[in-house]
């Protein structure tokens, strides 16, 4: 298990922020997750564009095709961790397949050619993804498409490794699968603030509360996301009982933002880097409430 | 995933052990509002000109003129066993938004589908046939506007929704229990032919020949012939315009994805998959809007995978051809997707593929939907096989 990842939770609520790597290019997004290093990161989810990215809302969505237009590949997203010059460790979220089939992706003709010819061409699984993700420093992943169901080859592959696993967890999540999910995740695990999919909204849902309610015995730090975007959400989210926050699409609007308004890339790195400390700041501002309002401990 | 262990449950109860009468309703329904059983026809001008015996499976004579129905009946009823209030879909050409349209009219249920703005504007007939039933239809922006789009923004919203709402999966694709609950409301395809083929010859097909793109016709009908070995099963995909790939591009001018696929994992399924050396899913293509989709079911890629279903494909221009063929031989017009199991009848003769004395073919749906791209198709291939369409103009208007 990353113990980077232990140590960002273990001091205090944890500030998780999210961009997709390469978007809207490679140069600028290097910038702008520095400028979210800067701003108070604690952990940092980089997104590796998928084609199919089905649980995000249009705002990722966004942000996943213009890194992709501008030629992001996993070989490229792996050079990019390396480029990155941030404290924060890192973890990356990405879709099952890109994992699945890093393996091939060097000799997919000769694949494809056994396919073809009925032979069944040699599989390696999660595993070459996960040791390639070792080398260049990052510290984990969250797939949204992989259910802990078929987690197993990622799993230990990730034991391995010693990288995290994390998953997420919905408000409807409930009996065996809450269970099975307990069982495999490490680093922290992924609570979902609502149903359906991320995307940055005008109010925190208090379906929070209950759904950190039914983690309380779990002895993984909890992070709450989708749907936070001030740093008064992040403070109610904390102050709620939360271990973290994770903040994708208020960030990603930015980086949006500035892409059609042709902003400078250092002007769009100063904002992000604003955001950040205003949720890193509400984050605390949630921690010392939850300290305050807390009934005094019983005496022996 | 808690709403497919809820709806694996509800499969298992309702559609598997036939709790509350579920199937028998189910069949009933098949019956009076489908139009159910369909004949199976000997095409007699088919039969003569490959030296065969050729039976057309007509599921395009089921309401609504496709087999889609058989789907759509089937979950919408399941979804009111269920106790859900409001059903949502996602259609690339159109058949299957409008098969669950019809399902939620006659089934009284609430029904939104999503349907990628270029084929909105590509298959208008549909969206009409959908509003008139009373469907909203949320046309989809993103991407290039077509299927796989349109199957993204349906998960969303019923990842949003899922308490009160049933996401009608139009194949035999998607995470368990959908590629086995599709199957089983298509096998009635199967079912009916195996029963009507015997009644007619005295014995069971040498072949049985379906086209495939998602692989719902194709799984319904094979599904009952899989236990007979010697009746060989073909699946016919949409080979475009060529089978190679433009990985630059990341686009495929086929959707042939059981013969050119690698495996992946998308949309919750492991089976094989158009995408390129990376893992990104490619952009599909097929003269059949029907057939354009970048996957295949899992069950049918496996059955590929271990040597039962033969895969092949024939290219747009094949499966034209195969569409006036039919069209005027034997006077039916089939929907460009079954025009693609029509044409292997022609190019497994040309390949050396014997098919055996007897054949059944699926056509899967009727094709008024499409005429508009085979007119406009055929003028510009100036196919000789073709009636000359130009001798309408100025008498029609």
């Amino acid at each position: 298990m990353s113990e980077r990842i232990d140590a960002a939770f273990a001091d205090g609520p944890a500030f998780v922020p999210y961009l997709a790597a390469g978007d809207p290019d490679y140069e600028a997004s290097l910038a702008y997750v520095e400028a979210l290093d800067r701003g108070g990161a604690d952990v940092i989810e980089l997104g590796l564009p998928f084609s199919e990215p089905i649980a995000e809302g249009p705002t990722i969505q966004g942000a996943v095709v213009r890194a992709l237009d501008a030629g992001m590949t996993p070989e490229r997203f792996f050079e990019f961790v390396a480029d990155l010059d941030v404290e924060a460790p890192l973890v990356c979220m990405t879709y099952y397949n890109l994992i699945y089939q890093y393996w091939g992706s060097a000799d997919r003709s000769e694949a494809r050619a056994a396919n073809a010819s009925g032979e069944t061409a040699s599989e390696e699984g999660p595993r070459p993804f996960v040791e390639r993700a070792a080398e260049v420093g990052l510290e984990g992943f969250v797939v949204p498409d992989l259910p802990a169901e078929e987690a197993a080859p990622l799993r230990e592959a990730c034991d391995e490794f010693g990288l995290d696993l994390i998953f997420i967890v919905a408000p409807t999540t409930r009996g065996e699968r809450l269970q099975r999910i307990m069982d495999r995740v490490s680093g922290y695990v992924y609570v979902q603030a609502r149903l359906g999919t991320t995307g940055a909204r005008d109010d925190v849902s208090d379906q929070t509360g209950a759904s950190l309610e039914r983690l309380r015995e779990w002895d993984v730090p909890k992070a709450v996301g989708f749907g936070i975007k001030t740093g008064e959400h992040a403070e109610r989210i904390v102050a709620a009982g939360a271990d973290g926050i994770i903040v994708g699409s208020a960030l990603v609007d930015i980086v949006a933002e500035g892409h059609e308004e042709g902003r400078p890339v250092e002007e769009t790195a100063t904002r992000l880097e604003a955001l950040a400390r205003e949720l890193a700041a509400g984050a605390e501002r949630g921690a010392r409430r939850r300290g305050e309002d807390a009934p005094e401990p019983e005496q022996p | 995933m808690p709403a497919l262990s809820e709806l694996e449950d509800a499969y298992e109860r309702y559609v598997l052990e036939n709790e509350d009468g579920f199937v028998d309703e189910f069949r009933e329904r098949l019956r009076d509002f489908g139009g159910r059983p369909t004949p199976l026809q000997r095409a007699d001008g088919l039969s003569e000109r490959y030296g065969r015996e050729v039976y057309l499976k007509r599921e395009d004579l089921v309401h609504g003129g496709a087999h889609k129905l058989n789907n759509a009946l089937g979950q919408v009823l399941l979804a009111t066993y269920m106790g859900k209030e409001r059903i949502i879909a996602e259609t690339g050409a159109g058949q299957h938004g409008t098969a669950t349209a019809m399902a939620c009219a006659h089934l009284d249920m609430p029904c939104e589908v999503y349907m990628g703005r270029t084929d909105v504007n590509r298959q208008r007939p549909n969206v009409f046939r959908m509003r008139i039933n009373g469907a909203e239809v949320n046309p989809v922006d993103v991407g290039r506007g077509t299927l796989k789009e349109a199957i993204s923004e349906t998960m969303r919203d019923w990842s949003r929704t899922v308490e009160r709402t049933h996401y009608v999966i139009g194949s035999v694709v998607g995470p368990h229990p959908f590629p086995a609950m599709v199957r089983d409301f298509q096998a009635v395809i199967s079912e009916e032919a195996r029963e009507q083929v015997i009644e007619k010859t005295g014995g069971l097909p040498d072949a049985v020949v379906a086209c495939a793109g998602g692989g719902s016709n194709t799984m319904g009908s094979f599904a009952e012939f899989v236990p007979d070995e010697d009746v060989a099963l073909h699946a016919v995909e949409a080979g475009g315009s060529s089978l190679d790939v433009d990985e630059e591009a990341g686009v495929a001018p086929n959707s042939a994805s059981l013969s050119t696929g690698a495996e992946g994992v998308l949309h919750g399924a492991r089976t094989k998959l158009l995408q390129d050396s990376h893992g990104q899913i490619m952009e599909s293509h097929s003269v059949s809007a029907g057939l354009d989709y970048a996957g295949v079911g899992p069950e049918l890629a496996h059955l590929v995978e271990t040597g039962r279903v033969t895969p092949a494909t024939v290219d747009d221009e094949a499966a034209l051809e195969a569409f006036h063929r039919l069209s005027t031989a034997e006077g039916i017009i089939p929907a460009l997707e079954s025009a693609h199991a029509l044409a292997y009848l022609e190019a497994a003769d040309e390949r050396g593929v014997d098919l055996g004395e007897t054949v059944v073919v699926t056509v899967s749906g009727r094709g008024d939907k499409d005429l508009e791209t085979v007119i406009e198709e055929t003028e510009k291939r100036g196919l000789e096989s073709a009636p000359d369409m130009r001798v309408f103009e100025g008498g029609l208007r």
